[in-house]
């Protein structure tokens, strides 16, 4: 626990620099909400309109603004006012706010520990390393403000449990995690198909017994979280609240998923057909606009429904769906669970760019356990943290990102590179044996390639695309930054299907 | 950062075992350094973000105005006038008080800024001049400042020092945490990043120099040390280790005479460059070092934890004797306290007595000297944190009090969120599992420990009390007070213990004479 304590204070300290940065509107919602639990009724909370912020993440969540919103009343009375704390941003609401985060984060430092601490030493820091030190965490909790990290852990800790066997205790902090970010339910059927198979085993009877009870441990919290609001009537409220359909297939900024090369095929294939003399109409709704309403984003390709990114999501799962259900073995499931996340926000409805966090972190666990799934998280976590880039536009968060990627950077070289001379004779004689070379490097000519391509991505957005069109075109850069991740991502979310498919 | 400290021993240990691993060879690779002085920039970075020294107070604002003002200076006005109370250059607001070589640093500045906000510098409108643009643009001149000369200096040195074990015989491994412990010195980060001001240039000339010496590049070591001075006349304050040192060693060769001459002109040829445009006249000479030198400003500014200050609560100096005599009076102990330190290195020049001299002169002229401002204390600071692989708790020690003197200063500056941030990081790397801050609290009797202890909880107790309660109305700066006289003594406790060091190493100085032959 020292260990990773240690890791958790510097982590801290560079937090608690960072509470002076740029903090996005994220911000207010979280102070709303504050304001919104402590002044209204239970019964209101789902249903109050008085700020566009309204509460959309499920009620264990609020629960837990209500919990903060205590010490915050204490510090500045004015932060969990529902009229006078509008926009309200004061040195002591940034830093009650910020704070939070970091203290939050304790649950993070206890999910790392309990998965951690069986591993070597090195790898055990390295471990350490990539989860408490991420980047794309300290730039979406401490700079954009989230509280990513706090429920991050309690996926850790979940995992955790079903690592040691534990069943019950992970599928109930499953459950609380789901009632805190609804989001995280993409993860659910693995979670079904195994703990069905792993949990519920043995004869007819026990299976059944054992079914029941992980059934009633997961309702029971499933009914503290929701129980109150079906008492008042709510229930039809809070699930509007949150599963709001009307927005589009895609977020502002686009998410580097397999979506955007569908769009792009859509615009290529309407500029070809134009020039070939078709009519083509243009779309009524623009991508870059944000919200997209009822009509067809798509000039060409067919329209997308929320029912197709569903139906794809659990077609890409299926694999280790079956996996799960054949052999559920506790040693897989962290990747299992990982890959779950990466299939959602691949092909998911609405997709955040900060749900790559989702599967970044639970893979830093699996990256520690071979060489090859080093190199893989190697290549994916810096994608996925540069993918996070264009969250911080302003000129003086600017050199904060692009060092926190550079040093993450650097450590995992570090790290990835010792763990190679760590590995046993045996492992390296059966790499020797399959030859070639490119086995042996960190990541082959055309990752390296790759990833220097993102320095020309950052270049052209930073000086090229300024110099030659100006203002115009804003969100070109994005653009690319949107299609070179999703290539990336692309590749990261076949290789976790091939290593999958593979392992016996 | 010292996690790479740590990764470092490993990487040596994993090498040592598997053999011919490519960076297990130097002790500072090559990665470990870029993680960490990644890392020290990135910390310098996040500290900027906050505020400046008087932001937003008018009419005189802080050190941020004055070296906005000296670009705009040094931008618009001829070279001859900078010094000179013109119509244009009112000496009185923020007149420019560094040698040339500051100013110089102003206007290469003052160029870059003038290309995207020449608003910012315009002659006399632009005074008190203040916009976030252009505070971010002040933060990076000062940035790139630190990472163009600090940096590379730092590296120098730690280099240097692993290659010529000056360390003696610890064991080798801790080069990363040694440079994350020269780069992520709190106080010079807050001072530099935080306050505003450019320390990390003539800190980093001096680095610099020092490296040089330490290698026997004596000819750039003097050229560097001489810029540092023409920087800030405060690096004089190693003049004394330097002196000594070069003297020692010239002495020793073949013929005296002829390398101390070489040595001269390389710091006279330098100090003509630097001063060129005032060497038409010893007027325009005269001018420039009456400015260098305000004695009118008494012997301390505000409440610094040196000897003169602390000692005024029992003793009022400033009433019982004139300027005249004052000036004699420090000028006498200064020089008697870094004698044997002087005397010591010209009889038995070495590597570590130099890193002990310079940390003892340094300190002489902070506790004793005329005109002392609280930030002075980053001069001593620059050689404790080269001895910190040797002297690891001193290091701690003198960083602590160091960082509560400026405390008072910092306050005013609404930077106590990154005081605490900052030094709890280098509490952090300081203790970091791996890295090889050699001491253990245990190692200590009961007696010793107490005496540590004991002013660590008054520390503490100031720290809560200088923030929450106000000080009686008879004595406004009592808390400050304490503050000082608690640094003050515990300053004293250290320079004692170091200068007791260093003659301590006259006697083996034969033994290190012997072991550099036969090098």
């Amino acid at each position: 626990m020292e260990e990773a304590a240690w890791f958790w204070g510097v982590a801290t300290c560079v937090k608690l620099l960072l509470v002076p940065t740029y903090h996005s509107t994220d911000f207010e919602v979280h102070r709303h909400w504050l304001a919104l639990t402590s002044s209204l009724p239970l019964a209101r909370w789902y249903s109050d309109a008085s700020s566009p912020w309204t509460l959309d993440y499920p009620p264990l969540f609020a629960y837990f603004e209500l919990l903060l919103s205590f010490p915050a009343s204490l510090l500045d009375p004015t932060i969990v006012d529902l009229v006078a704390g509008r926009n309200y941003a004061a040195p002591s609401a940034l830093l009650f706010q910020r704070l939070s985060v970091a203290a939050a984060d304790l649950v993070l430092l206890l999910g790392a520990h309990r998965l951690a601490r069986r591993l070597p030493p090195f790898r055990r820091r390295l471990a350490f390393a990539l989860l408490l030190w991420s980047p794309a965490l300290l730039i979406v909790d401490h700079i954009h403000f989230q509280y990513n990290g706090f429920l991050l852990g309690i996926l850790l800790l979940s995992l955790s449990f079903l690592g040691e066997g534990r069943d019950l205790a992970g599928g109930i902090a499953f459950a609380v995690l789901i009632c805190l970010k609804h989001l995280f339910s993409v993860g659910a059927p693995v979670y079904f198909v195994y703990l069905l198979r792993h949990y519920c085993r043995g004869g007819f009877g026990k299976a059944l017994g054992r079914f029941l009870a992980m059934g009633s441990a997961v309702g029971a919290v499933f009914a503290v979280a929701f129980g109150p609001f079906l008492y008042h009537g709510q229930m039809l409220q809070v699930l509007h609240r949150l599963f709001p359909f009307g927005r589009g297939m895609c977020h502002a900024y686009w998410a580097p998923n397999f979506w955007v090369f569908y769009i792009v095929l859509d615009k290529i294939l309407a500029f070809v057909l134009a020039k070939l003399g078709f009519v083509i109409q243009a779309p009524k709704a623009s991508f870059t606009g944000g919200l997209v309403g009822d009509s067809s984003p798509f000039a060409v390709l067919p329209q997308v429904t929320p029912a197709i990114t569903f139906l794809l999501v659990i077609l890409a799962m299926s694999p280790c769906l079956i996996k799960a259900f054949l052999k559920p073995e506790p040693k897989h499931i962290i990747r299992w669970v990982a890959y779950a996340y990466t299939c959602g926000f691949m092909f998911g409805w609405h997709v955040h760019e900060k749900a790559s966090l989702h599967f970044t972190i639970p893979l830093a666990i699996v990256a520690t356990e071979s060489f090859d799934d080093a190199r893989h998280y190697f290549l994916l976590s810096i994608v996925s943290c540069y993918s996070l880039f264009p969250l911080l536009f302003e000129p003086r968060e600017y050199p904060v990102k692009v060092l926190l990627l550079a040093i993450h950077s650097i450590l995992m070289w570090l790290g990835i590179c010792l763990f190679r001379l760590s590995r046993t004779p045996h492992q390296s004689k059966m790499n020797d044996s399959r030859g070639s070379s490119e086995q042996n490097q960190l990541i082959g000519w055309t990752g390296a390639c790759y990833l220097l391509g993102l320095f020309g991505v950052e270049l052209w957005g930073q000086l090229l695309h300024p110099y030659f069109f100006g203002n115009r075109l804003p969100f070109l850069p994005l653009m690319l930054v949107s299609v070179y991740c999703a290539m990336g991502m692309m590749y990261s979310w076949a290789w976790q299907l091939r290593q999958i498919v593979r392992c016996s | 950062m010292a996690k790479k400290a740590k990764r470092t021993t490993l990487a040596d240990n994993a090498g040592r075992r598997d053999g011919g691993f490519p960076w297990s060879t130097t002790v500072l690779t090559a990665p470990t350094a870029g993680a960490v002085a990644l890392f020290a920039l990135l910390v310098r970075v996040m500290v900027s973000v906050g505020p400046y020294s008087g932001e937003g107070t008018p009419p005189k604002y802080g050190d941020y105005e004055a070296q906005r003002h000296w670009m705009e200076i040094t931008l618009h006005t001829p070279a001859s006038e900078w010094y000179r109370n013109t119509s244009a250059n009112d000496l009185a607001y923020w007149g420019l008080d560094y040698p040339p070589l500051t100013a110089y640093q102003s206007l290469a500045h003052a160029l870059l800024l003038n290309a995207s906000l020449p608003a910012a510098l315009a002659l006399s409108l632009s005074r008190g001049f203040e916009s976030p643009a252009l505070k971010l643009l002040m933060r990076w001149t000062v940035l790139s400042s630190d990472f163009l000369v600090f940096f590379p200096a730092a590296l120098y040195f730690v280099w240097v020092y692993c290659r010529r074990g000056v360390g003696g015989d610890k064991e080798g491994g801790s080069a990363p945490w040694l440079l994350a412990m020269i780069l992520l010195n709190p106080c010079l980060i807050l001072i530099d990043h935080g306050h505003f001001q450019y320390n990390c240039i003539s800190l980093g000339l001096t680095l610099g120099a020092i490296a040089a010496v330490l290698s026997e590049n004596e000819l750039v070591a003097s050229a560097l040390f001489s810029l540092a001075i023409n920087h800030k006349q405060m690096s004089l304050y190693f003049a004394p280790a330097f002196f000594s040192h070069l003297l020692g060693k010239c002495l020793r060769r073949q013929n005296p005479i002829f390398e101390v001459m070489k040595l001269g002109l390389v710091v006279m040829g330098t100090f003509a460059l630097v001063w060129q445009p005032y060497l038409y006249s010893l007027e325009a000479v005269m001018e420039v070092l009456s400015r260098l030198a305000p004695f009118e400003r008494g012997i301390y500014e505000d409440y610094v934890a040196n000897f003169w200050c602390s000692t005024s609560i029992f003793i009022k100096w400033k009433r019982l004797f004139t300027t005249q005599s004052m000036k004699f009076l420090s000028f006498i102990t200064t020089i008697s306290a870094f004698l044997p330190s002087f005397i010591q290195q010209v009889k038995a020049p070495s590597d570590r007595g130099f890193l002990y001299a310079l940390l003892n002169s340094s300190f002489s002229f902070y506790l004793f000297s005329y005109q002392v401002h609280e930030k002075s204390i980053l001069l001593p600071l620059l050689p404790a944190s080269l001895l910190a692989l040797e002297e690891p708790l001193l290091f701690g020690w003198l960083m602590y009090y160091a960082l509560l003197s400026m405390y008072p200063l910092l306050c005013r500056d609404r930077l106590i969120l990154q005081y605490v941030s900052v030094l709890a990081l280098f509490g952090f790397i300081f203790y970091s599992p791996d890295g090889r801050s050699g001491m253990r609290a245990n190692s200590f009797s009961i007696r010793k420990r107490a005496l540590m202890i004991l002013p660590l909880l008054c520390s503490f107790i100031l720290h809560v009390i200088y923030l929450s309660l106000r000080p009686p109305e008879k004595y406004p700066f009592l808390f400050e007070a304490m503050i000082v006289f608690l640094c003050f003594s515990q300053f004293v406790i250290l320079t004692f213990y170091t200068n007791t060091k260093q003659l301590m190493l006259l006697d083996c100085s034969t033994w290190t004479e012997r072991g550099k032959k036969d090098l």
